[in-house]
């Protein structure tokens, strides 16, 4: 079966994706809400799988809810929590469930999480779980067995096109294009003339490629990224721009921002599509492309 | 030269370990905890002071050349007398150490130190965790630097998204191990040695608890 988002894909349309994060704990009602607001806005939402190794409600879970809501789930997968018979066996399992895009991760440390003393498992890496989900779609397991059954995925993974240094992110990139990705959603990008230089590279892989937007909710927001986060680098013009907001209206800066950088990667047709995170503000995402003229 | 690194355990955690027990013998290592200084000379004195503030009765110490050697047991015995008024011995060796002073099986033992890797000094006063003694390696297709230890992921296909400004995402003080590699592999003008795609690895090269024979043994 040939998935919704897949179709999405393979349609050339300009995709939307975004994202919704399971709860910690079983009250799912918040969760819930961010699905039925966004499931018929977007192509695709993607369930967090653990997001910054903090511990919440599966992404197994969360993406069988987005299916009985009625959404087309990605069901991120990382490879921190699960060895290759467990990552296997969810495989299985979310194939079963008619949950049919995965996005394949290595996962942060749990070091950065809130578990810090847990084991961090890394048995497979994001490419190596590509070209399993490769090698069970052709109806074998890692062990070599057959598989009663196969599974069927499309299958994506990450990149990150403010790393440094980069090439080695690039070669990486090349790595899991050639295990089996079929879509990329990148880390976050506010420098789309920097971004635009690495869709000229990555337009010869046979990938889609949908560009991470983080939605900015401060300056300060902007800083501490630019400080902690890996491969996220906001440019001082952005952050000027947003601490230019008057007081209180500082989200509202960072969707018109969000906005303009959806609106600008689609006219020029840089990029395959969006994937909008909007980390805790699920709520603003329908703004956001309402602001890039998506809706 | 290889060494085992060692950390002093907190004080709170000897405390415990040595509750109830008053009596203990000391003992440190030549080799690694000297180097270290977690538990050579120095720090058998200290640590000696240090539990007689506390009420405990030292009934003897001695820092032995390398506490995890074969004769160990040997050199123990000229401290037979002062080992059997012990309720217990500490141990700041290494838990090579530890373990062959247990074996002789005459008392309890209480590590006073954490034994972190086997390393290298790489600098005067700071060690590198370089090899986990793996069973499976590849530092052959990897410049010479093993991303199974050096990598906190283990990763062998090349950096996770983590990678900032060459540094580790856990810790800014510490090398993105494919970073390292990426530039030795370019030095070596061998880059395409890391679009290999490496599958996953043998976690079983050699199952824990390793064990060897030789051949003809």
């Amino acid at each position: 079966m040939v998935s919704a988002f897949k179709k999405a894909l393979q349609s050339g349309k300009f995709v939307v994706t975004s994202e919704v994060g399971p709860p910690k704990g079983t009250n799912l009602d918040r969760f819930k809400h961010h699905i039925e607001l966004l499931k018929d806005k977007v192509d695709a939402l993607n369930v967090t799988d653990h997001q910054s190794s903090v511990m919440r409600y599966p992404s197994l879970g969360g993406a069988l809810l987005v299916k009985e809501i009625g959404g087309e789930p990605i069901l991120q997968m990382t490879c921190r929590d699960r060895n290759r018979i467990a990552l296997q066996s969810d495989l299985l399992f979310a194939h079963s469930r008619d949950i049919c895009n995965v996005l394949c991760l290595t996962g942060d440390s749990v070091i950065l999480g809130d578990h810090k003393e847990a084991k961090g498992v890394f048995d497979l890496d994001s490419s190596q779980l590509l070209a399993t989900i490769r090698l069970m779609e052709k109806g074998k397991d890692l062990g070599g067995n057959a598989l009663e059954g196969p599974v069927s995925f499309c299958a994506g993974a990450i990149v990150t096109p403010e790393a440094d240094p980069l090439e080695p992110q690039l070669i990486k990139f090349e790595k899991k294009v050639e295990a089996g990705a079929e879509f990329i959603q990148t880390q976050a990008v506010y420098d789309l003339d920097n971004f635009k230089s690495f869709m000229d590279y990555a337009k010869q892989f046979p990938v889609k490629i949908l560009a991470g937007i983080i939605l900015l909710t401060s300056a300060a927001m902007a800083r501490f990224m630019n400080k902690n986060v890996a491969g996220v680098r906001v440019p001082q013009e952005l952050i000027d721009e947003m601490a230019s907001a008057p007081k209180g209206r500082a989200l509202e800066k960072g969707i018109q921002i969000c906005g303009r950088m959806i609106r600008r990667l689609r006219e020029e047709r840089m990029c395959d599509g969006v994937h909008i995170m909007a980390i805790g503000k699920e709520e603003v995402v329908p703004e956001i492309m309402s602001a890039a003229g998506l809706l | 030269m290889i060494r085992s690194i060692t950390r002093p355990k907190p004080e709170q955690e000897i405390d415990r370990l040595l509750e109830g027990l008053g009596r203990v013998f000391i003992i440190g290592c030549g080799t690694c905890t000297t180097l270290t200084r977690t538990g050579g000379e120095p720090e058998v004195s200290e640590m000696r002071n240090h539990l007689t503030r506390k009420g405990k009765m030292i009934t003897g110490d001695v820092v032995l050349p390398v506490a995890c050697d074969n004769l160990t047991g040997q050199a123990l015995k000229d401290y037979a007398d002062q080992i059997r008024l012990a309720d217990v011995l500490l141990i700041m060796s290494c838990a090579f150490g530890a373990q062959t002073i247990a074996r002789q099986g005459k008392k309890i033992v209480v590590p006073a130190v954490d034994t972190l890797f086997i390393g290298k000094e790489s600098s005067v006063g700071l060690f590198d965790e370089i090899c986990t003694q793996c069973g499976t390696c590849i530092i052959g297709e990897t410049g010479g630097i093993c991303p199974v230890t050096s990598c906190h992921k283990g990763m062998v296909n090349g950096p996770c998204g983590g990678t900032k400004n060459g540094k580790c995402e856990i810790d800014p003080m510490r090398d993105c191990a494919w970073t390292l590699i990426y530039n030795r592999l370019k030095d070596l003008g061998r880059l395409d040695a890391m679009r290999k795609y490496h599958k996953p690895r043998n976690h079983q090269g050699e199952p824990m608890p390793g064990k060897w024979m030789l051949a003809g043994r």
